[in-house]
């Protein structure tokens, strides 16, 4: 059974976040909250979408990971996409800052 | 072009500092996100899957030299370096942040240009001919009408929480490069039995999870009556429109429930009591809009140009791209010229800040500074003496523009797809690539000839696949990404909607089944018969026994 | 609920009453299914009478009745539920209603001046801070296109009646 993360984006400049272990929210997958059980993610999930959460993050929701192995890995298209990035070169490739990845699996 | 007066610059002017107060109150928690969406909407900025996008609004599809280098640095100073154009003759910024968004908006209004209602459930931009004012086979330039119903639409109070988004289209030509019976409303400028232009008006029509052909609703508006006219239908639909299901909300539902006719006549009764109301357009307004859209100072030339004739003669390139790329212009010596925004392998519509910088420059040296988005997602400099085709044709090939494939097979439509929206279920922009890539062969695409593939990465059919003679629809199989093939479609006056083939493709599959499609195509057809006339000769039934014969 | 008037907090004069509720004195304002069921008896009142419209319920079915009336409240069961800006232009401008327009339900701050325009003269506020938004509200953005059920003078119209420069 995958276990789940909680996602978001940041209020201020719409950057894909996640839960971090440490406490607040991080822009890096692997430093992410692991939640293995539904139990486990409603009470994080309901802190983050109170007002308080709202001021930093937009539109809060819990997506299935794959921890196998130590390493946390995307388990939709969507959220690898999301996670690393658009899957093309865009800008027609030039004066841009990020390089495609390809998609895992 | 249109120029702003002081009413305009007020109001864009107003509406910014209307958004940068609604910012501060969401980042202050004053409001909260679900207040908030609505109003940031409204002003086209969307959340999608990687960050914010902006929609700017490209009125009617017509740009100005200035405009386009704004456009340029905003790209190159808040967001990743290049823009996206889309079907709505729109452009796109995919990476802006909120706490700057107000301030893109100042610097759009410094050149007369705003993102009001590219989103939301109001009317959005009002879409046209790219060829408009330069096409030999126009009746009138429709974007005198395009702007006063631009205005008219303006945060009109009644019709700013509607059922559903409303999407206008205007043509004045006979050939449809606009599509207006794919819109909620199409109008179609004609003549009546006296000689008088007015417009055929058409409702109904729309893409998306159920797509309709429009149906005509009044043979014939007299040009005064054009806003009462779309009022009442918008007033009726307000009223009336579904708003129960969001998939059932749009205007070509309510037609289709009510029937033409019954819908025509509750909006001819609406019309009845506003038809001579303050909606009624004075004619002098209207000759104050046309005067903004007068042709530019062309010089009398003659038709024929020898260094143009020699040069397609002697450069094999350059006739290439004059076959595609170049279309006739109303005036003699002149020229269209269609910049693609579709070289092999790259995201259709995409323009990096450099590109759009280039264009602007070209545009101003030999297009008497004016610049066109078309809904195919390519660039157009609708006024090029054919003299400078060469020089130009030179310069576009330095920046990459010069990709010899309008209306081609890789001169595709692509939404965005899973790799930006947050509403996709597949991706669409790497199918368009690979496809480019598999048919990167130019004499193979021009034997090909004229075929249009559409590809929308989920059924809300931003990519208009329902309209491709080749349409692809990415579809979520079990988290796998699938593509359903149409065939058939049509967005001209011979608007069709395409028929699906048969069960859909893998991601890996689906290229190759868009290339057995072309190869039966050639095939069968007869001598220089188009894909579309060879499909409704033939059908679906050869397309079905190449792509799913037991191997 | 606080009430705008004119763009400040007024005391609600009226008395909105569900359908189960017994009348009580004073003006009232009743849902349309109650008008319908009761019009006699509430005409006979001599009070001034209201009706709740819900968002499908056009106020067609009480054009002939609006003479009688004093108020007509219209229902917003979701601030992006528009149906009641039509209604309250047909109010305005169809049936010539000259009483009390009143928004009610979700009415935010930054509809205040498209209902303004359509023709509601009363809000109904889910907190009073609403009010002290008002001008600022109604007034941040001066130019309007078209014309509408409000005293606004619509860009066309002032530009005709520009001076020739």
């Amino acid at each position: 059974m995958s276990v789940q993360i909680l996602t978001a984006n940041r209020l201020g400049d719409g950057a894909v976040v996640y839960r971090a272990k440490a406490g607040g929210w991080t822009e890096r997958l692997g430093e992410s909250l692991v939640l293995a059980t539904p139990e486990d993610a409603a009470p994080v999930l309901a802190a983050a979408e109170t007002p308080q959460a709202s001021l930093e993050i937009v539109g809060p929701y819990l997506m299935p990971v794959d921890n196998s192995g130590g390493q946390i890995r995307p388990v939709e298209t969507r959220e690898f996409i999301r996670a690393q990035g658009p899957s093309v070169q865009f800008g027609n490739g030039h004066e841009v800052e990020n390089t495609p990845l390809s998609l895992a699996g | 072009m249109y120029r702003y007066d002081e009413f305009d610059h007020t109001l864009v002017t107003e509406r910014v500092h209307q958004f940068r107060d609604q910012v501060e109150r969401r980042l202050s928690g004053e409001l909260t996100e679900d207040q908030f969406k609505p109003l940031r909407l409204m002003n086209g900025l969307y959340l999608q899957l990687h960050a914010y996008m902006l929609r700017v609004a490209v009125p009617y599809g017509t740009l100005s030299s200035t405009q386009m280098r704004k456009l340029a640095y905003i790209a190159r100073r808040y967001d990743k370096g290049y823009g996206h154009f889309t079907t709505r003759q729109n452009i796109q910024f995919n990476w802006p942040k909120l706490e700057e968004t107000p301030d893109i908006l100042a610097e759009l209004a410094e050149v007369e240009m705003h993102a009001i209602q590219t989103s939301g459930n109001c009317i959005r931009n009002t879409t046209s001919d790219q060829f408009a004012g330069a096409a030999a086979d126009e009746i009138e330039d429709p974007r005198v009408y395009c702007e006063i119903i631009r205005q008219w639409s303006t945060l009109h109070p009644e019709f700013t929480f509607l059922p559903r988004k409303f999407k206008i289209a205007v043509t004045g030509a006979d050939h449809d490069r606009a599509a207006v019976r794919v819109h909620d409303i199409g109008l179609q400028m004609c003549r009546n039995e006296a000689g008088e232009v007015g417009f055929e008006v058409i409702v109904g029509g729309g893409l998306g999870r159920t797509p309709v052909i429009g149906q005509t609703i009044r043979e014939f508006l007299p040009k005064q009556h054009l806003l009462s006219y779309l009022e009442a239908i918008l007033r009726v639909y307000n009223q009336l429109g579904r708003r129960d299901n969001l998939y059932k909300a749009r205007i070509k539902i309510l037609v289709r429930s009510e029937g033409i006719e019954n819908f025509k006549r509750l909006v001819e009764e609406e019309w009845s009591h506003i038809k001579d109301s303050a909606l009624q357009l004075p004619e002098d307004e209207i000759a104050r809009i046309e005067t903004y859209f007068a042709p530019p100072r062309y010089e009398c030339l003659d038709d024929t140009v020898r260094e143009f004739e020699v040069k397609r003669f002697e450069d094999r390139d350059f006739a290439s791209w004059v076959r595609t790329n170049v279309t006739a212009h109303k005036e003699p010596g002149y020229a269209v010229a269609t910049i693609s925004l579709k070289p092999t392998g790259k995201p259709p519509g995409d323009a990096s800040a450099w590109q759009m910088d280039a264009i602007a420059d070209l545009a101003e040296s030999y297009s008497f500074s004016e610049i066109r988005v078309t809904h195919e997602q390519n660039l157009v400099l609708p006024n090029v003496k054919k003299a400078d085709l060469y020089a130009l044709w030179q310069s576009l090939r330095d920046v990459e523009l010069a990709t010899p494939n309008a209306g081609l097979l890789s001169d595709m439509i692509a939404c965005p797809g899973l790799d930006y929206c947050n509403l996709a279920n597949a991706r669409s922009i790497p199918v368009a690539q690979r496809i480019s890539e598999r048919f990167s062969d130019l004499e193979r695409q021009h034997d090909i000839g004229s075929l249009k593939i559409k590809i929308s990465g989920c059924i809300n059919a931003c990519g208009h696949h329902h309209v491709g003679h080749i349409g692809l629809l990415g579809v979520d199989k079990k988290g796998e990404e699938f593509y359903q093939i149409t065939l058939g479609g049509s967005a001209d006056e011979n608007t069709a909607i395409g028929k699906i083939v048969g069960p859909a493709f893998s991601y890996d599959d689906v290229v190759d089944a868009v290339e057995k499609i072309v190869d039966t195509y050639l095939n069968i057809r007869s001598e220089d018969e188009e894909f579309s006339d060879t499909f409704r000769r033939v059908g679906l039934t050869p397309f079905k026994e190449t792509l799913y014969a037991a191997h | 609920m606080p009430l705008i008037k004119e763009g400040v907090l007024v005391e609600d004069l009226w008395q909105s009453i569900a359908d189960e509720e017994a009348l009580i004195d004073g003006p009232v304002v009743v849902s349309l299914e109650r008008w319908q069921s009761e019009r006699e008896s509430l005409l006979a009142r001599n009070t001034p009478l209201g009706v709740r419209l819900k968002s499908d319920q056009s106020p067609a079915l009480i054009a002939e009745d609006l003479e009688r009336l004093d108020l007509v409240a219209l229902e917003f069961p979701k601030f992006n539920d528009g149906r009641a800006y039509s209604y309250a232009r047909l109010l305005r401008d169809r049936y010539g209603f000259k009483g009390e327009v009143r928004a009610v339900g979700g009415v935010f701050r930054d509809q205040f001046l498209l209902m303004q325009r359509c023709g509601f003269d009363a809000f109904e506020v889910a907190d009073k801070a609403a009010a002290e938004a008002w001008e600022k509200a109604i007034s941040e953005i001066s130019v309007t296109y078209q014309p509408g059920a409000d005293a606004r003078r619509p860009a066309l119209a002032l530009r005709r009646n520009r001076p020739a420069a």
